[in-house]
């Protein structure tokens, strides 16, 4: 255990205890200054906005996507549940450069939406795919269909079973899935860089925005975004633990 | 009712289609596109092979060290019980709370010109920002968590009875591991492998940030393919694309393998 204690020390805490050290160096006020820079601003609204509507997006087709993968049938079906991890595996900066291919300029379809607000959407969708599936998919396996075949028998029409009884049970995964999702969405970087043009004010987000403050050698700029990014993630992953301990509470409960 | 599964069979094939599957096809599409004559031109390549070679040594590097210390990490945190355990734990997750960008920065900030340990390493001649060894770091960085986490649950549910039994039976600690414990957990380990190999090779915020991207020296696969791609080699970029979703595609199936294995146990 001292090997491990060691390893993480040397590799992870020394190097973020040197980032959280810069940013104290420069003090309060330069890190309020950094963080509300007109293009700091800017970058960090894109960066939560098309976080929060990947969520309810993820939310939706991932939920629909473990659905189809737990209650459906058709060949094919195994290959397309291997497939659904491909994001995970797949280099993201060829994540990027896939989605140019088809919706970039010189599109197949005509689809050209490079250099917009919707491609760092569709980048981040594709980086962040996987997260609610996955967690929603055990969760439906193990439960009981006697419920919601009660629910039918005594007259509930479909979408009411599966909102009263399938949701409620569903809910702690979906919402832990989300998190998983949006923690990763708003550090993604290679993807995004590729896709988005990095246009300040525009399509400008955060991890793009830090890269380019390092480049441009502005460290305590870039330190106190960090700082900024790292936080908000860091409560996102509070609140999962949280969705997780409330899951567990139901699951006792039922 | 089976208006209702078509639906949902409709909607979640198209999701998939129009996100993942046609976009990942559309890239061998278009690397073919002129026949495989300018594909082979652009593998063979020297700056591409020097790209996909560093990414090979980067991996063999970061690979097994993180797989040793993701067994001993779990290990300590399933079996003992020891002060800064909560903390380990902590750690141990962070580097999936941490953009790959910002993972870049920390390590500038400790071994960079201007960080806590720069000079000093200066002085001893040894270079870590812009070469080799601060892009080992960068991977090692955002691939740790990878072993431990797939090995922690594994030893939860064996116990510590085949363990006891053998240390009764007088096995020392070393047998223990090796004969009882490790053949238990191989398919977590193995799994946690497949996941670390994968990010190492498919790393690329990171090491982007450390390496200084200096063609032929410090750039590896994946960065290699965003060079070519913004200097307008377009089968370059998508050729060495092409191989590491290739890569990736074998990941996928050798993830669908092991965990095939494991539910036979």
């Amino acid at each position: 255990m001292g090997v491990a204690t060691a390893w993480v020390s040397i590799i992870v805490l020394l190097p973020v205890a040197a980032l959280a050290y810069q940013a104290k160096l420069g003090g309060w006020d330069s890190f309020w200054t950094a963080i509300t820079s007109p293009d700091a601003v800017a970058a960090l609204k894109l960066t939560l906005g098309v976080a929060f509507v990947l969520v309810v997006i993820n939310a939706v087709f991932g939920t629909l996507i473990a659905w189809m993968l737990v209650r459906d049938s058709f060949p094919g079906l195994g290959v397309i549940n291997t497939m659904i991890d491909l994001p995970f595996a797949l280099p993201t900066i060829v994540a990027g450069l896939v989605l140019l291919i088809l919706y970039g300029p010189g599109s197949p379809i005509g689809v050209n939406i490079a250099f917009t607000r919707t491609a760092v959407l569709v980048a981040l969708l594709f980086e962040t795919l996987p997260f609610v599936v996955r967690s929603v998919q055990p969760v439906l396996m193990e439960l009981d269909r006697e419920m919601e075949e009660a629910a039918a028998s005594l007259g509930a029409p479909p979408f009411a079973v599966f909102r009263r009884v399938v949701l409620p049970t569903l809910a702690p995964s979906i919402l832990s899935g989300c998190g998983l999702a949006f923690a990763k969405a708003i550090g993604e970087f290679g993807s995004v860089s590729l896709i988005s043009g990095n246009l300040p004010f525009s399509t400008q987000v955060m991890s793009v925005l830090i890269y380019g403050q390092i480049e441009s050698d502005n460290v305590a700029g870039a330190a106190a975004l960090s700082i900024a990014l790292l936080v908000i993630a860091l409560i996102v992953l509070l609140l999962i633990g949280v969705a997780q301990r409330w899951g567990m509470r139901h699951e006792d409960a039922a | 009712m089976t208006a209702r599964r078509w639906t949902v069979r409709l909607l979640a094939l198209g999701y998939l289609s129009a996100l993942l599957f046609i976009p990942v096809a559309m890239i061998a599409v278009r690397t073919f596109q002129n026949g495989i004559g300018p594909v082979w031109t652009a593998i063979t390549d020297p700056n591409t092979v020097h790209a996909l070679w560093l990414t090979l040594q980067i991996t063999l590097i970061a690979v097994p060290l993180n797989t040793i210390f993701g067994i001993c990490a779990a290990i300590a945190i399933v079996r003992y019980d020891f002060r800064g355990k909560a903390l380990l734990n902590a750690f141990i997750a962070l580097p999936f709370a941490l953009s790959p960008v910002v993972v870049g920065l920390c390590l500038i900030l400790t071994y960079g010109r201007t960080g806590w340990f720069g000079a000093d390493l200066a002085n001893q001649g040894i270079q870590v920002i812009f070469a080799l060894p601060g892009m080992v770091l960068a991977t090692i960085f955002v691939s740790l968590p990878f072993v431990a986490r797939e090995v922690i649950p594994v030893l939860r549910e064996i116990g510590t009875e085949q363990e006891q039994a053998a240390a009764t039976l007088g096995a020392s600690s070393a047998q223990t591991f090796f004969r009882v414990t490790l053949p238990a957990i191989r398919w977590g380990v193995v799994y946690g492998v497949v996941l670390t190999t994968a990010r190492s090779i498919g790393e690329y915020g990171a090491v982007a940030v450390v390496s200084g991207r200096i063609i032929g020296v410090t750039e590896t696969a994946t960065i290699h393919v965003n060079t070519a791609y913004q200097s307008f080699d377009k089968v370059g970029a998508y050729s060495t694309a092409l191989v590491l979703a290739v890569t990736a595609l074998s990941t996928v199936l050798i993830m669908n393998l092991v965990n095939t294995r494991r539910g036979e146990g």
